[in-house]
């Protein structure tokens, strides 16, 4: 099996290594974001194509890819949602916040755990995931639906944040 | 000054004094280069590249400017680190990994004031001789990247950036690089190594002081975002100008980020030292919630060791040792560090009696597990013991004396690891077992009511009646 880069995806990748020119390699990173925003999730095939992008063995794009928390290997929902878990949001009610999403979207909060940062709702629009730290504290607690970034969200008003994106 | 006008309710406090936020929340302001123009902006740019480089480390130097992304190093001397003899290319990286936990101030200048940075860090480039420069920005910030990108274009296509800047030889290739949501990228050599396309391990120092052996092996300065803005205002007003705001040593101004139990928690530019502790609760963010009492205050970020209400601390006054109260503590750098904790990265959290002791350590535990790049044994192993300890303790499933085998784990990371991160985890919990021991030891036996748990403590707990 080989991914199919769309061709557009892949002129994006080329401009973008040209912002490397020490080394190719500085890449990695790059260009498994492109990639994973274009098929949500890093497949085996993507570390492979990305290896022999970068003139790279996969096992060094594979590293990378298990690392680090902001890569994922599994497909997540349409839409995907980071609540921060971290002290000032905590203490703002990120926990309560996290359930009451969880439960909005039909997840099971206990599949979620070290290995498995994230669960998928069932119906598959829906993915949460519990996160560090979004450098937001002063406005908790905070969540990233997608790229959009949403303070002060109160628990209770779960349903609501899940309705603007159903 | 006097023209500038805020956007209604989010002006800025009377005790502040605005410098690098001075454009945020500012009515009819705009990210735009226009908007930047309109200001002066780039003038110090047009300025430096007329100087001696090392003119301008001296500036810096005069200037007193010190680190604002945690450690509080000189930023001029760190410049001057770069051996004389080097014949290898220079590069300039920007911390813009924004990830200590009750830190947010880089974001919002990425985000309403670009330009300013990019000034920056021209004008720093220049200083240090350096022809390509990265902005490091943390994953979660998409567009403080999409934005720094426009504006990188906006300034090539004037001049300010690329070949030729403003006329003159100095030629700065300029691009910004997303990091994949790792705490440890903000270490400045995971940082490195994350822009090689590599795991973020840190690398053993020394020998790779990044000023030295930094990215590529060549010699590589890397500041925070905050501090690399400062250095255009330091131009503007020339170095020693600049070293009479603040304090003697801790001079300047510098963003106070306030979180937690607090009326009104917000980002506060204060002059460094001018303002105490005290102030900061009661003035700046309006007290106390009601019929609340402060328990602890965590004053530079989660990794700088906790203060109790109702601590005395000895602080040199002139020649004098004066006894004070965690309310008279002066917020700057020396301050900080004589009441053993320090300024950091400028996040202050409140933490009122209303929070059980335990709760907040074991959130903190489960941050530095979470973040541990896993290189050295005692921190890999530590931080997730420590972790385990403190669910035990928060679900009330531990023994007494598990507070004293968490204070060892503790005491078996600090100074034996590889990176500052084994100081990062280590010292909540022994600032948090040296001042809350009694509230600790009370918990191990206590089951949590009306405080949130969370899921992995509840499997923590289970797993342990099993
Ligand atoms: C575990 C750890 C995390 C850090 N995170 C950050 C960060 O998010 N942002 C930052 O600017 N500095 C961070 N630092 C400090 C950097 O290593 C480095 O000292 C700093 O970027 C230097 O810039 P400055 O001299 O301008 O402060 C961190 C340090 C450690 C040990
Ligand atoms: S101290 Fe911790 S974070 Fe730093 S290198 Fe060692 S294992 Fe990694
Ligand atoms: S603790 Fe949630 S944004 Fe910092």
């Amino acid at each position: 099996m080989s991914l199919s880069v769309p061709a557009d995806i892949e002129k994006e990748i080329d401009e973008r290594i040209t912002h490397y020119p020490v080394s190719r390699r500085s890449a990695v990173l790059p260009v498994l974001h492109i990639l994973q925003r274009h098929f949500r999730f890093l497949s085996e095939d993507a570390v492979s194509w990305t290896a022999a992008k970068l003139g790279l063995e996969p096992i060094q794009v594979l590293e990378v890819v298990t690392f680090y928390p902001g890569f994922r290997q599994e497909a997540p929902g349409k839409v995907h949602i980071r609540v921060c878990r971290t002290l000032s949001c905590a203490m703002a009610g990120s926990y309560e916040l996290l359930d009451n999403l969880c439960q909005a979207a039909g997840i099971d909060a206990s599949r979620m755990g070290h290995h498995h940062p994230f669960a998928v709702s069932k119906d598959g629009r829906f993915s949460i995931e519990f996160v560090e730290c979004l450098a937001s504290c002063g406005s908790a607690p905070v969540c990233l639906v997608e790229d959009e970034l949403h303070e002060r969200v109160s628990p209770e008003t779960a349903p609501d944040l899940l309705a603007r994106y159903s | 000054m006097s023209n500038v006008t805020y956007i209604s309710g989010k002006e800025p406090h009377s005790r502040e004094h605005r410098l690098i936020f001075r454009n945020i929340d500012r009515k009819g302001y705009d990210p735009g280069l226009k908007c930047y123009l309109k200001d002066g902006g780039y003038e110090q740019l047009k300025k430096a590249v007329t100087m001696e480089p090392k003119a301008i480390t001296d500036e810096v130097k005069a200037a007193g400017l010190r680190g604002r992304g945690g450690a509080g190093f000189p930023t001029g001397l760190k410049w001057t680190f770069i051996p004389p003899t080097n014949t290898k290319p220079v590069y300039l990286i920007c911390n813009a990994d924004e990830s200590e936990p009750g830190t947010f101030k880089d974001r919002y200048i990425m985000h309403q004031d670009p330009h300013q940075l990019l000034e920056g860090m021209a004008i720093a480039c220049y200083a240090v001789g350096a022809k390509l420069a990265y902005i490091y920005v943390r994953e979660e910030f998409p567009h403080a990247a999409r934005i720094l990108e426009e504006a990188i274009a906006e300034a090539t296509k004037a001049g300010f950036l690329g070949k030729g800047i403003c006329g003159s030889t100095f030629d700065l290739e300029l691009y910004v690089h997303r990091g994949a949501g790792a705490y440890i990228c903000g270490e400045e050599t995971g940082l490195i190594e994350s822009l090689e396309g590599k795991r973020p391990y840190p690398r053993i120092k020394p020998p790779f002081f990044p000023a030295v052996l930094g990215l590529y092996m060549s010699p590589t300065i890397v500041n925070n975002v905050e501090s690399l803005c400062h250095v255009k205002h330091i131009l503007a007003m020339g170095g020693a100008e600049y070293a009479k705001l603040g304090t003697p040593n801790n001079t300047g101004t510098r963003i106070l980020c306030v979180s937690g139990d607090v009326q009104k928690p917000g980002y506060f530019e204060v002059q460094v030292g001018k303002v105490t502790l005290g102030e900061v609760i009661q003035d700046l963010c309006g007290g106390l919630k009601p019929g609340r009492k402060l328990q602890a205050v965590i004053p530079g970020g989660s990794s700088a060791k906790v203060l109790r209400a109702d601590e005395r601390f000895k602080l040199k006054r002139g020649d004098e040792m004066v006894e004070i109260g965690l309310e008279d503590i002066p917020m700057d750098f020396d301050s900080l560090a004589a009441c053993g904790s320090m300024a950091g990265s400028g996040g202050v959290i409140i933490i009122d009696d209303s929070r059980k002791i335990s709760w907040v350590l074991n959130n903190i535990n489960s941050f530095y597990a979470h973040e541990s790049c896993g290189q050295c044994t005692p921190c890999r192993e530590g931080s997730l013991w420590m972790k385990k300890i403190s669910d035990r303790i928060v679900a009330g499933k531990a023994s007494p004396d598990d507070v004293a085998t968490l204070e060892s784990v503790a005491n078996n990371i600090e100074g034996k690891t590889i990176c500052a991160f084994g100081e990062a985890c280590s010292w909540p919990t022994q600032s948090f077992i040296r001042k809350f021991r009694e509230e600790l030891v009370a918990d191990t036996r206590e089951e949590l009511a009306g405080v949130p748990v969370n899921h992995e403590t509840t499997l923590a707990a289970a797993n342990l009646k099993n």
